[in-house]
């Protein structure tokens, strides 16, 4: 039973990752890690942590890919750039790369014995162990992860509405629409000017 | 991990690490290679929770939740780096931005 689940999670999480990588469009590449973020949380909790599987739900596929998804309905049709499109030889190398560091940590991997799995009673993984873990052993990490999150809010803050251009304020609107009037006004006195000037001259 | 061990959790999570490399490296449009990225820690995240379960502590599972704080502070910096490219007009393609290459 245990297998089963595993494997149908497994296929789902290698499918979606694939899915992410070559989809062109990335609001379907989101919608996809969507897909492989939960089918993770399924195999989090077969290896009974609860708690991480809950917070990876509620703070990854809730919190970050709303950003994501916000962001690239901002960014709209611009940020589509197909898969492939960098010279053939990137790609093949890329690949190559890539596959070469799979095989290696698959022999690693495959070739270490890492005896048996110790037997764990019900508390593990729950929210109270955790949470204990977290105010007690690494309150280090906590709190500094923290003060790196709020700088970065500040940072994705700034830049975000760094660069924006100047508004225009309602009087500056009013005094650029009377100077343009004003000049449209001028144009076409003196067109009419020169329309008789020419006549007169075309006449004598 | 009664009937599932370990090696088989290490080499999906190497599989899904290799999947958002390629990814990163292949991809030129800034919104997917941070997607790809996701996929990378992602896959860093079941590596740390496994081995937690192997040990029996819950040091990897409190690992895998700064994981996630750091992913998700990545993804602020990141996506205020692509709203602030789409506000000066230019064009969403990580290759075009080389005013700092030497």
């Amino acid at each position: 039973m245990e297998a089963v689940v595993f494997f149908i999670a497994a296929a789902a999480a290698i499918a979606s990752a694939v899915a992410v990588v070559a989809q062109r469009n990335p609001f379907v590449s989101a919608l996809a890690l969507l897909g492989n973020l939960v089918s993770l949380a399924v195999l989090m909790l077969l290896l009974e942590a609860q708690f991480v599987a809950a917070a990876q739900i509620i703070v990854y596929a809730g919190a970050i890919m709303v950003m994501f998804l916000f962001v690239i309905a901002y960014v709209g049709p611009r940020g589509e750039i197909g898969p492939g499109d960098r010279r053939p030889w990137q790609t093949v190398l890329a690949i190559v790369a890539g596959a070469l560091i799979a095989v290696q940590i698959l022999v690693v991997v495959l070739t270490t014995d890492f005896g048996q799995a110790t037997s764990v009673d019900d508390a593990f993984g729950s929210p109270a162990a955790v949470g204990e873990a977290f105010v007690t052993k690494y309150v280090l990490a906590f709190e500094v992860v923290s003060i790196v999150l709020f700088m970065a809010a500040v940072a994705g803050v700034l830049y975000g509405a760094g660069a924006r251009p100047r508004r225009l304020t309602t009087d500056e609107v009013v005094a650029q629409e009377q100077r343009s009037a004003e000049e449209r006004r001028r144009e076409a006195s003196q067109a009419a000017l020169r329309a008789v000037r020419d006549q007169e001259g075309g006449a004598s | 991990m009664t009937s599932v061990g370990l090696p088989v959790y290490l080499g999906l999570s190497a599989i899904l690490m290799t999947i958002g490399l390629i990814g990163v490296l292949l991809r030129r449009s800034p919104l997917t290679t941070l997607l790809s990225l996701e996929v990378m820690l992602n896959s860093v995240n079941l590596t740390l929770v496994a081995f937690a379960r192997q040990v029996g502590g819950t040091d990897g599972q409190v690992f895998a939740l700064v994981v996630m704080g750091i992913a998700a502070a990545e993804v602020v910096v990141g996506l205020g780096l692509v709203v602030a490219m789409t506000r000066r007009e230019m064009v969403l393609d990580t290759d075009e931005l080389r005013t700092l290459r030497g």
